[in-house]
């Protein structure tokens, strides 16, 4: 794990996502109900680290992912990239950034254009911003993305279609296409989700042998757990469009200190036999974004706040992020 | 006597391309009342195997062995008397089930359905009485049984349709991937609501997956299939404790384990083989580190390790075992 | 590599095209069609008769086939035979270019209703259902009255007429193009809307469009035909539809000469039958592809 330096590549400051939802005949229903799919999210990112994003779906930790790439509109808060607001940014200057931010997808069937050949799909980043005009120049810059993403031999592989890939194969096309602008930080959504599971570690070991030789530094978003354990340095557990806990990954699987992240992992499953003691298997489903309640976003399902003979407390006080060092619950009982 | 039994059944399907022997040879038996997990990644012939069970397989395959149920073999019987046995004696819930239901037809009609249905001797009133029990059963309320299921969330249409396949209470469910699409605390949910009920109703249950830890969270014996063939077979102790076959040692590395150290997960280098001309010897020669040349020419055999614990490997002997 | 897209491109054509081939209804289309074409084409170049030339006695008209005339003459004298053949070259000429014009327009109006969201797009669309509903024939009686009749005025009104059904299916297609991931992925990359459109959306409406173009140039024709029946056609450059209302301005019908009422009528048909047959076959072949990828 690298040192912690001081200064943050990325920093996600109170960010809001609001979506308003208008109500029938166009618009011109009833006015005023909003999806708070982000609401109010604070998180550091320091450069070469792995940063795990975790939550059920539905929590808002893909949407904070595309605010981050300016597929989705901030209503509030910014995000910081090297001193600048990203969601102020417009024109020539967002391009630029979009040189040095990257998106991997979950969907590696989904996600290249069933047009294009592996070569085209590599060497557009290249055309978009009018770089590596001259064509061999291009040539060998794909050639050697094709090959740091473990496609041999990239010259065969570059003539080739998606259709004639396998899922693993696509997805490596498709972080050899973020690798040619030299990027400095990769956002992956659920990059390895949709792949066997013998195919997993392969590409997991890519995403991490790159971020020795490419200097990336990574947003990874998951719902499973158990990935997280394997490739982040720090966990952020997201519920509701907030972060409940956050800290070094040993830390938040082994000793977790919100009831929500404690509820998970005891319900992880693991390859090993049995029924497992001591499983927290919360009731029911998280409130909508739609009407989150006042106080705690967790009161309705928390096991704590039960155990504890329900404290005001809990639907008087939105608790914050607070606790020891780098491992911090949004709790007031912990 | 056993509750069901597979002997060398065989599926092929016929396509453009050849013959695929989906499943080639397979021999199982489950007891009243056990769950056996079915596992394996895609392509090796484990949906294939489970829907032949009650017969649910396209035209354009071809089954041929002996499925002994109940002391019967359906593969002997007509459509009509399969048809008695379908949802009465065996049920199926279907890889992507929440998203099966009928968006115009409210939730409880669709479970009462199957009850008038296969069971037409029972009166509508005694049907719905039971479709409520059953809501209750799978821990939805009663008050939902008039709700479409644009209503309901994912997990709770996983809940109707285990309903479904508990309504005219057959004696085994076939479970193809429950809870693959689901978030970790509702497949939690489903997977209790699972054992639960086999506890309470004394369910055998066949549940095909690709997540060996959804299986050993869940089963009693474990049947590991690779490329159409059954390559370990025992109780989920001793093929998870100690797995004899190199391709359960290699799987069982690709699954992350949050409670011990942190080592990464491995991957299996190479595909499949190709199912249409399937090749000589051991199926998984061409990926296994530690195939020697008769692992090329021969096929292996299953052997038994210990009691109930057999292995389909030229080097699986009962003092080899790899102890996880 | 463009060259391998060229490649590609060629794969797909050939790949389509045979399965239209082994599609009964598709191959009876493409007989249909290479007969006429190669007849349209060749016929005027190989046959020796002259189709202006008059008959020179008065019992020169309407005269039955024979050695001399295949398909008799007409009102003039005409050799029918020749006339039929150079009515072809007119038809199918209106028909293409017609139809050149409405893809052309209705593709691209598509493809901007479709990706853009917002007002402009609600007018554009707005626009084209204005199109959708305009009546072909007080048009064009109302464009002859002004400009007079002539091939250009026949082939700009079905143009203008017949490119909106076209925009509306290209838009729909477009609109999930749009909201696919690969899309999504490109935008991420810093792509320009024009390059979306040009690069990947496109590429991908093309073998909708195709299949369509094919469907329109059978109603384009069948168009021409029946403008020109009505008497709305060019009177100097005779299709099969001003050979028609020749042919009832003059009597054909109650003279019997079924050689001058028949072939022009029986051209329309298998020309159009054709046309259709191959573009419900494509349709078919080119649809369902279009999801499964």
């Amino acid at each position: 794990m690298p040192d912690l330096p001081l200064e943050p590549v990325l920093q996600i400051k109170d960010l809001q996502v609001h979506f308003p939802v208008r109500g029938g005949f166009g618009g011109l229903g009833r006015p005023g109900r909003v999806v708070r799919a982000v609401d109010g999210v604070t998180l550091d990112i320091y450069p070469g680290e792995v940063l795990a994003l975790v939550g059920e779906s539905g929590c808002g930790k893909t949407t904070i992912a595309r605010t981050v790439m300016r597929l989705e509109q901030a209503t509030g808060g910014q995000v910081v990239y090297r001193g600048q607001d990203l969601t102020r940014l417009r024109g020539r200057a967002l391009r630029r950034l979009r040189q040095k931010i990257q998106l991997v997808f979950q969907d590696p069937y989904e996600s290249l254009d069933p047009r294009q050949t592996v070569y085209d799909i590599v060497a557009e980043p290249l055309i978009i911003h009018g770089l590596a005009s001259d064509e061999a120049d291009r040539r060998q810059i794909v050639h050697a993305a094709l090959a740091a993403a473990g496609l041999y031999p990239p010259e065969q592989i570059a003539r080739r279609y998606p259709h004639h890939l396998s899922g693993g194969q696509r997805q490596r096309v498709a972080i050899a296409a973020t690798l040619v602008l030299r990027p400095d930080f990769i956002v992956a959504d659920e990059p390895v989700s949709m792949l066997d599971v013998s195919v997993r570690a392969e590409i997991l070991k890519l995403m991490l042998e790159l971020r020795m030789s490419h200097g990336l530094t990574y947003l990874f978003i998951t719902h499973d757990l158990s990935l997280a354990w394997v490739i982040a340095d720090r966990i952020a557990v997201v519920y509701l469009g907030r972060i409940v806990e956050i800290g070094p990954t040993d830390a938040v699987i082994s000793a977790p200190r919100h009831p929500y992240t404690k509820a998970l992992v005891s319900v992880v499953p693991v390859p090993e036999p049995g029924e497992r003691s001591g499983q927290i298997i919360l009731s029911g489903e998280a409130p909508s974004p739609m009407a989150i309640p006042s106080g705690c976003r967790f009161q309705s399902r928390c096991w704590l706040r039960r155990d504890l003979g329900n404290p005001s407390r809990c639907e008087t006080d939105d608790p914050h992020l607070a606790g020891p060092g780098d491992h911090t619950a949004a709790c007031h009982f912990v | 006597m056993s509750l069901l039994e597979l002997r060398d059944l065989r599926v092929t399907y016929a396509t453009g391309d050849g013959d695929v022997k989906a499943v080639d040879g397979l021999s199982l038996s489950l007891e009243p009342g056990e769950a056996l997990g079915l596992a394996g990644e895609s392509g090796c012939g484990k949906t294939t195997s489970g829907l032949a069970i009650p017969r649910l397989l396209p035209p354009s395959a071809t089954v041929s062995g002996q499925i002994i149920f109940d002391g019967e073999d359906l593969l002997r019987l007509s459509e009509k008397e399969m048809e008695h046995r379908r949802w009465r004696k065996i049920s199926v819930v279907f890889q992507g089930a929440m998203n099966a239901l009928d968006p115009v037809q409210s939730v409880g009609s669709q479970i009462l359905e199957p009850i008038r249905q296969h069971e037409r001797e029972t009166s509508l009133t005694d049907a719905r009485a039971r479709v409520l029990e059953l809501l209750d059963l799978v821990g939805l309320a009663r008050s939902r049984a008039g709700q479409y299921p644009h209503e309901y969330s994912g997990g709770m249409r996983q809940r109707a349709m285990i309903a479904m396949a508990l309504a005219c209470r057959p004696s085994l469910v076939i479970a193809d991937e429950p809870v693959t699409a689901l978030d970790v605390m509702v497949q939690a949910q489903v997977l209790d609501l699972l054992r639960t009920l086999r506890r309470e109703l004394g369910l055998a249950m066949i549940l095909i997956s690709h997540d060996l830890s959804v299986i050993a969270e869940t089963c009693d014996r474990v049947a590991i299939m690779y490329a159409g063939r059954l390559a370990e077979q025992g109780s989920a102790e001793d093929v998870y404790r100690a797995p004899a076959h190199p391709y359960t040692q290699a799987l069982l590395r690709a699954f992350p384990n949050i409670h011990t150290s942190r080592e990464f997960v491995a991957g299996i280098p190479g595909h499949p083989p190709d199912l249409i001309e399937p090749p000589v010897g051991c199926r998984f020669a061409d990926r296994c580190p530690r195939a020697i040349e008769r692992c090329h020419a021969e096929e292996p055999v299953l052997r038994s390790m210990t009691p109930g614990h057999t292995v389909a490997c030229h080097l699986a002997t009962p003092d080899a075992l790899d102890h996880a | 590599m463009p060259r391998e897209r060229w490649v590609r491109t060629w794969h797909d054509a050939s790949r389509v095209a045979g399965l239209a081939w082994s599609d009964p209804l598709g191959r009876a289309g493409f007989l249909l069609l290479s007969v006429t074409i190669l007849v349209a084409i060749v016929g005027p170049v190989v046959l020796p008769f002259d189709p202006a030339k008059v008959g020179s006695t008065a019992a020169s008209i309407f005269e039955h086939p024979s050695a001399a005339h295949w398909l008799g003459t007409d009102e003039l004298g005409r050799d029918v035979f020749r006339e039929t053949i150079s009515g072809s070259q007119i038809s199918l000429l209106v028909g293409l270019l017609a139809t050149a014009i409405s893809m052309v327009v209705g593709t691209t109006v598509g493809l901007i209703g479709g990706y853009f969201r917002g007002a402009g797009s609600s007018v554009l669309m707005r626009f084209t259902d204005f199109f959708l509903v305009l009546p072909t024939l007080p048009l064009i009686i109302v464009l002859a009255a002004l400009f007079g009749q002539s091939l250009t005025i026949i082939i700009l009104v079905i143009g203008l007429t017949s490119w909106a059904s076209t925009a509306r299916i290209v838009r729909a297609q477009v609109l999930s193009l749009r909201e696919r991931t690969f899309v999504e992925r490109v935008r991420g990359l810093g792509a320009s809307d024009l390059r979306i459109i040009g690069v990947h959306i496109l590429p991908n409406v093309l073998p909708l469009v195709f299949a369509n173009t094919v469907l329109v140039i059978a109603g384009s024709i069948l168009s021409e035909a029946t403008l020109a029946f009505l008497g709305l056609g060019d009177p100097v450059h005779v299709s099969w539809g001003t050979m028609l209302h020749f042919a009832f301005e003059a009597g054909a019908a109650g003279r019997g000469a079924w050689w001058y009422l028949l072939p022009p009528g029986i051209g329309i048909v298998v020309v159009v039958l054709g046309f259709t047959l191959i573009g419900h076959t494509l349709d078919r072949i080119v649809n369902p592809r279009l999801r499964s990828r």
